[in-house]
């Protein structure tokens, strides 16, 4: 017990350092240029509290639950080498994980917030809730297919760059059919999606993999999957849009 | 209220994290065939990640939205730009410049600060045999982020189309491609992905909403987002940048050392 709580107090200064550099700069800015009180102070230090503590509890949790499993489970499956099952592995991972990111969580309700006032959508609470999790799922199903196609890359070994320069001609291409309002939020669903889950266990999977498999290298095969999930989410979410706008 | 803020997120929370603990038993106990190896200390950890995440949800709410949005609105206040001058009725893109540099230094600031660039900045020397440094990596990447941020608010200023700046960045991307070392190419797509993290994305995507929300003639939909695409964009050229110019300078130092001889 009390080795865990070491732990905890580790992480609650791991996430304290987190958001120090957030608090230095919006404090300066407050002092030296503002110059204005900030209003509602009490409940925007609450705030900040709950996003220690929440941001403490959830890496801890993390790190002692999810990751070792994930990576194990990563690396068993690389050298298992069945290939239907990698790929299963590589699309439920993609899927899970990007669901359960808080970022994405955030963005999603803020843009369904922000559609229902321009009209875009109904503005009842529930078309709301539909249109925020039809983007999750979006993005979801898009990391997916991202991974998939990563772990085939790392497979066959094709080079990472010529798949990104095809996927930035998809993404030009679409954006001149979709509508105006969702291109922001689909370039921006593209860095959301990779944060706090989904990072470290799609560098294990992909490190993994080209460990296991001769002649790849670590460093040109290993990194690549997140960039495959930054990308895809762009031509996915427009094409939502296209759908639902 | 509070209370009731609390259960909804942490049901929510229940729902998001299922996919993931689903699967990852499933695949445990179906296909790779093993026990859990520390039950125990497991379930704790998913109880952990339940609760942080409700929290932290919570806290966003809270605190990291408002306070974007706070920032937003305080520092294109008229009264604050034209203090004590007179306030004319439209407003240069100029005059924002206190905008730029707080997104710049709230860009820059965070990336060097973020663990999982410094956890990517050891692998990537210790694979690349040193040519890459840890401190150059991280440097390079902040300031691609706080680049990235400064050129995407002045663009919510201005109110340009999004897809203008981007396919230039992609043009920009694909010819350091060709000449780029190789062995940089993927890990510099990658960084654009790894820089923006979960404290990182909610207050910059707040501020962003609060600049189309203040500033006159911007749409919401149409303006507001679009921060983060930014910040993910431009890492990937200073990083392609920085390799190509510790190439450049490696490859002056070899000519001048045959030089001597």
């Amino acid at each position: 017990m009390n080795s865990s709580l070491k732990a905890l107090a580790r992480y609650l200064l791991g996430s304290l350092r987190d958001l120090l550099p957030v608090i230095v700069v919006v404090v300066f800015f407050q002092l030296a240029v503002l110059q204005q009180p900030l209003p509602n102070l009490g409940q925007l230090l609450f705030g900040t509290l709950l996003v220690v503590l929440g941001l403490t509890f959830f890496i801890n949790g993390l790190e002692t639950g999810l990751f070792p499993i994930g990576e194990s489970l990563a690396h068993a499956l690389a050298r298992k080498g069945s290939l239907f099952w990698l790929i299963i592995f590589a699309f439920t991972l993609g899927f899970g994980t990007t669901i359960a990111e808080p970022a994405l969580i955030a963005i999603a309700e803020e843009a369904s917030e922000i559609a229902a006032q321009a009209g875009v959508i109904g503005a009842s609470l529930e078309a709301q809730e539909d249109y925020a999790l039809g983007l999750r799922l979006t993005v979801a199903l898009s990391v997916g297919c991202a991974i998939v196609l990563g772990v085939v890359r790392i497979l066959k070994g094709w080079p990472v760059h010529w798949m990104i320069v095809g996927g930035y001609v998809i993404v030009v291409i679409i954006t001149g059919f979709a509508p105006r309002d969702i291109i922001s939020i689909a370039y921006d669903s593209g860095g959301v999606t990779t944060s706090t889950i989904t990072v470290p266990l799609v560098t294990a999977l992909g490190v993994g993999l080209a460990t296991s498999i001769s002649g790849r290298n670590p460093m040109i095969d290993g990194f690549g999957l997140i960039a495959f999930a930054s990308l895809t989410p762009m031509i996915f979410v427009m094409l939502y849009g296209m759908v639902v706008h | 209220m509070l209370w009731h803020e609390l259960l909804d997120a942490f049901l929510g929370t229940l729902r998001d994290i299922f996919p993931i603990v689903a699967m990852i038993l499933a695949f445990q106990f179906l296909v790779i065939r093993r026990p859990l190896p520390d039950l125990r200390k497991v379930a704790l950890g998913f109880v952990y990640v339940v609760l942080g995440l409700t929290l932290f949800l919570v806290g966003l709410e809270e605190a990291l939205f408002p306070l974007g949005r706070l920032m937003a609105k305080q520092l294109t206040d008229p009264a604050f730009i034209y203090a004590g001058e007179l306030i004319p009725d439209t407003v240069d893109w100029a005059e924002y410049f206190w905008v730029y540099i707080f997104a710049f230094t709230i860009g820059f600031s965070t990336t060097i600060a973020e663990p999982a660039l410094l956890a990517v900045a050891i692998k990537a020397q210790q694979v690349s045999a040193g040519a890459i440094g840890v401190w150059g990596l991280r440097i390079a990447v902040a300031l691609g982020v706080a680049v990235g941020l400064a050129l995407g608010t002045y663009r919510i200023v201005t109110g340009l189309p999004i897809h203008y700046f981007i396919i230039a960045g992609y043009v920009v991307v694909v010819i350091q491609t060709i000449f780029a070392p190789r062995l940089i190419i993927p890990l510099a797509y990658d960084s654009g992905g790894v820089t923006t993290s979960t404290v990182t994305v909610p207050l910059v995507a707040a501020l962003g909403l609060g600049l189309a929300e203040t500033v006159p003639g911007r749409n919401v939909l149409i303006d507001g987002f679009g921060l983060i695409a930014f910040a993910s964009l431009f890492p990937i050229m200073s990083v392609m940048a920085y390799a190509q110019l510790s190439g450049y300078r490696a490859w002056r130092q070899r000519r001048r050392a045959s030089q001597s001889e």
